[in-house]
């Protein structure tokens, strides 16, 4: 090969229009172009269909002109009911509830538990997060619905507790209204919730404990604390992210979760989930479905954006 | 810069033709110049360092070089072609990364084949050169194996052997021996230079120790803050530093500030405050004027009597010998407080023949051991 | 991060919250596949040992046409999260600024915790209107597919981000250096490398996508009844012992399946322990 040869001049600059149809373009176009249309659009279709008036099968416009006026309809009686039945209000509340209960459970249970899978032999480590991910893969609808056969009367679950006389603890608690029956009680649900959404949580603690670096706890005993300390001063504050990570991935959805509250929650367990499934499907009210949507995506605001802020500052760190 | 070091400033044109040619170029990051107005000549199989510590910005240079980065001004030629918009991918220049960047998917054949195949060239050939490049690097019974069945040293190889399959004008070396221990250092420098040279390519590495800078390189250009302080020899930057930064970035030195007292053609006379210097050579200077004396350690001898004569000499208690076998390194302390090293061979065998701490003794050097810097 | 210098005491706690938590975690499954045994429609009631509702299941026509519809949808879902998660994680890993790179960063991550029903319902609303306006899609296979394709995108967008993100740009920029153009970078190198994330991503979505109740119920219409919405509907309304049948055949799919990959990865990660030993001996 001609040493000479090889230096050609300059590339000329693509056209216009090589230019907009560039590679880099193309690759951020396609999923960018795929995600408007079919998520934020709908979520303003939404919107829109929350203020309008239903007129049998279709929507009257917002939008009106007619004689040089032009005016705008904004339906808002479906927020204002919102907002004034209590029915509603309960339901929003109870649903925020439920979900802090599960997200709070689930870190009880999942924080040691994740904590010792990340601190047992590291031989063992993927045979055990193996174990954690093997109810994850089998459908989680199954499963819920194991729980019904496990909790109703004679079921091996609901035996042991009426057995060993907890669910008076429970009754006194509140979370059931007569004892022996567990099913469709508070209790049921948020076992369920808490059931399914436990590997939500795990595993990015998991992750998050296992990357810790043991010289910083060695330090620490080094200077004088001791394990307990070291726990909480050190290893804690540091799994603050996947605390994050786990609770967000475990308290917004459950805000809206339809299928657990239909299998094993009960009348009293109203969910804004089921209630918007209702509206729509029962009562094929879609500007109060829709304005039961907004009302929830606004409730999870929040802490939609302090997720975002997390996956955000994770993928940073790499 | 003043007159003194504008004396011993970068030669710009290399001897004999100017290959690459870096022109004013700047590299702006938001505000920030990682390179400043770099000039340069390098000729053609020359090996080139360019040596600085992190941050000086000889690694964004290598990659304008490279064409992964562009200058934000300025021109780089090669063999008298601008390379300004031309993707890296065209260069005809080659590059070994630091971290070897094998592809780990791949074979050592696959690796070194690459460039090749991107040419399209015809299997045979390909198959030869590669067998040649194995050859050169001694791996030719690794060919199957991955990156990660090699070892460090091993891996390293097939990254030269990739970089320089193709037979590019240029071969650029980023840190080229950072990752290994310095056994494997030392011996791998002598190699590497003994391969590239064989092949004649023209070189440019980068790296940020100075032994590797002046064992391998014909001349360096110490960078800091994305300026050239210096370009030289190995043996001109070390004699002959053009700044104090200099003096104190290349091994060892003896940096002692004083004012000119006489300053005639052929010699000039330095007070510092435990003697004064007589300079065997004149400079540019007003006289009065505050300068620092560069004096190598090895360059001072000790003893234990009064050397003759008044200049070039000085008493001080040995406050600290640092022991690294086959030398010494002593630490005086000078009545002033200000420090003195001086570096002697271990010709004895018996630690009581040679100086210690406490020690009163003597340091001395010849008139022609000092460089006169700007403060 | 292993074991260490902890106490006794310590030790023995772990270990009894793994077991109690392992325990917790498969107690519904053990029970599922223990029922499904039982010779009683009654649940709970032990009456004896058959495999007459695994029988059933070969003549259950509803089911096994919501499973092969589930199946297809799966597929598809698959796929195409895959591709455009690949899409997605490269334009996030390597163009650091574009216009709308939070809201596309928002977008991509939202629906791993949008509630379901939200989703579903927007989605629908949309394409409601959409038939109004053009004439089509018809609620049905396709629509279903649209919607898991958005959860299965967040997905796989996660998964193979982080595995590009690890990877070393210095690779990239090598094949560019030796002369490939950057297309070629891709498929020569970069997609090699994130080949096992890729499917990692497509084994997500396809155990979502076939998993998957609430959206298939907003987004399907007449006859198109996926699987779970089969179950679903049964669950509702009771306990029902062909139900268990199902379940058991997917929990010991899907554990064969889970083994198998942990046992294959755990093997090639020790071979590569023993190279690396081995070379590092030279």
């Amino acid at each position: 090969m001609n040493p000479s040869l090889a230096l050609e001049s300059a590339e000329r600059k693509p056209s216009w229009l090589g230019r907009l149809f560039s590679g880099r373009h193309l690759v951020i176009a396609l999923p960018f172009g795929f995600l408007l249309l079919f998520f934020l659009l709908p979520f303003l279709i939404v919107a829109k269909i929350s203020v309008s008036e239903m007129e049998i099968v279709s929507f009257k416009d917002l939008l009106t002109y007619q004689d040089g006026v032009l005016s705008i309809s904004l339906k808002f009686s479906n927020y204002l009911f919102l907002l004034q039945d209590s029915l509603y209000v309960r339901t929003y509340l109870a649903s925020l509830q439920y979900a802090a209960a599960t997200t709070v459970l689930c870190l009880f249970i999942g924080y040691p538990f994740a904590y010792f899978m990340a601190r047992a032999k590291s031989s063992l480590q993927p045979a055990l997060l193996m174990l954690v991910m093997l109810p994850f893969w089998t459908s989680f609808l199954i499963r819920v619905y194991a729980w019904r056969g496990l909790l109703t009367e004679g079921g091996w679950v609901a035996d042991a507790i009426v057995g060993l006389g907890l669910d008076q603890l429970l009754l006194a608690m509140g979370l059931i209204s007569s004892p022996g029956k567990l099913m469709h009680t508070p209790f049921s649900l948020v076992l369920g919730m808490t059931y399914t959404y436990l590997p939500f949580m795990i595993l990015p603690l998991y992750g998050n404990l296992a990357k810790m670096d043991l010289r910083l706890l060695e330090a620490a005993s080094d200077l004088g604390a001791t394990p307990w300390v070291a726990f909480w001063k050190v290893t804690v504050p540091l799994s603050k992210a996947g605390i994050i990570a786990g609770s967000m991935l475990v308290f917004i959805p459950c805000v809206g979760e339809y299928v657990i509250p239909e299998l094993l929650g009960g009348p009293e367990t109203l969910m804004i989930g089921r209630v918007l499934w209702d509206e729509f499907f029962s009562n094929n009210d879609w500007p109060m479905a829709s304005s039961v949507a907004v009302v929830m995506v606004l409730l999870i605001l929040l802490p939609l954006a302090l997720f975002n802020k997390y996956q955000a500052q994770a993928q940073e760190r790499r | 810069m003043t007159e003194l070091s504008a004396q011993r400033a970068t030669p710009v044109s290399a001897p004999s033709t100017a290959f690459v040619q870096v022109q004013n170029v700047v590299k702006d990051f938001n505000g920030f110049k990682a390179v400043n107005n770099v000039s340069v000549e390098i000729a053609k199989g020359e090996i080139f360092a360019l040596l600085g510590s992190s941050g000086c910005g000889k690694s964004t240079l290598l990659r304008m070089l490279a064409g992964f980065e562009v200058p934000s001004s300025g021109r780089i030629l090669l063999g008298g072609k601008n390379l300004a918009e031309m993707p890296a991918y065209r260069r005809p220049m080659n590059m070994m990364f630091q971290s070897y960047a094998l592809f780990p998917h791949l074979t050592v054949w696959e690796n070194i084949a690459f460039g090749l195949q991107r040419e399209g060239q015809p299997r045979e050939q390909i198959q030869q050169r590669v067998e040649a490049m194995l050859n050169l690097v001694q791996l030719s019974k690794f060919a199957q194996r991955k990156p990660h069945q090699l070892s460090g040293g091993q891996q390293q190889r097939v990254a030269l052997a990739r970089s320089l399959a193709k037979q590019p004008l240029l071969l650029l070396l980023d840190e080229p021996l950072g990752a290994l221990d310095k056994k494997l250092r030392e011996e791998t420098q002598i190699e590497l230079v003994n391969i590239i040279e064989s092949v004649g390519v023209t070189c440019v590495m980068v790296t940020h120790d100075q032994e590797e800078a002046m064992t391998m390189a014909g001349r360096i250009a110490v960078m800091s803050e994305g300026r050239f302080l210096q370009v030289g020899a190995p043996g001109e930057v070390y004699e002959n530093p053009a700044t104090r930064f200099v003096a104190d970035f290349i091994g060892n030195v003896n940096l002692m500030d004083g004012k000119l007292t006489v300053d005639e053609v052929d010699h000039c006379e330095v007070q510092c405050p435990d003697c004064v210097h007589y300079v065997g050579h004149g400079i540019t200077g007003t006289l009065g004027m505050a300068v620092s004396v560069a004096v190598r350690p090895e360059k001072v001898r000790l003893s234990r009597d009064k050397p003759e004569g008044r200049y070039n000499q000085v008493q001080g208690k040995v406050k600290e010998r640092s022991y690294f076998g086959g030398f010494s390194i002593y630490h005086l302390q000078l009545p002033s407080g200000t420090i003195v090293k001086s570096t002697q061979a271990n010709t004895q065998r018996h630690q009581d023949d040679n100086f210690t701490w406490g020690d009163e003794v003597w340091a001395h050097w010849s008139d022609s051991a000092q460089v006169v810097l700007p403060p | 991060m292993s074991s260490g210098n902890q106490s006794n005491t310590a030790r023995w706690f772990g270990r009894g919250w793994l077991a109690l938590g392992f325990a917790f975690l498969y107690l519904p499954i053990l029970a599922l596949v223990i029922y499904s045994f039982n010779d009683s429609p009654l649940p709970n009631v032990w009456r004896g040992f058959t495999l007459k509702w695994y029988a059933s299941l070969a003549s259950d026509t509803e089911l096994l046409a919501g499973l092969w519809l589930s199946l297809k949808i799966a597929f598809m879902t698959a796929c195409a999260s895959v591709v455009l998660g690949m899409l997605a994680a490269y334009a996030l890993v390597k163009y650091k600024l574009f216009t709308g790179r939070t809201l596309f960063g928002g977008m991509v991550n939202a629906p791993l915790v949008m509630p379901e029903v939200v989703v579903g319902l927007s989605l629908l609303l949309m394409l409601v209107s959409v038939q109004r306006a053009l004439g089509f899609p018809e609620r049905g296979m396709m629509t279903i597919w649209l919607g898991h394709l958005l959860l299965g995108v967040a997905y796989a967008t996660v998964v193979i981000q982080a595995r590009l993100q690890d990877m070393n740009p210095q690779l990239e920029e090598a094949a560019m250096d030796l002369g490939a153009r950057p297309h070629q970078v891709f498929w020569l190198v970069t997609l090699p490398l994130i080949a096992q994330s890729m499917v990692s991503a497509w084994l997500l979505t396809f155990t979502l996508s076939l998993d998957d109740v609430v959206l298939s119920a907003f987004l399907s219409g007449p006859g198109s009844t996926t699987m779970p919405l089969v179950i679903f509907s049964r669950a509702r309304l009771g306990l029902n012992p062909s139900v268990n049948a199902v379940a058991t055949v997917i929990i010991v799919i899907v554990a064969i399946g889970v083994v198998l990959a942990s046992y294959l990865i755990a093997r090639g990660e020790r071979q590569r322990q023993q190279e690396l030993a081995a070379a590092g001996r030279h």
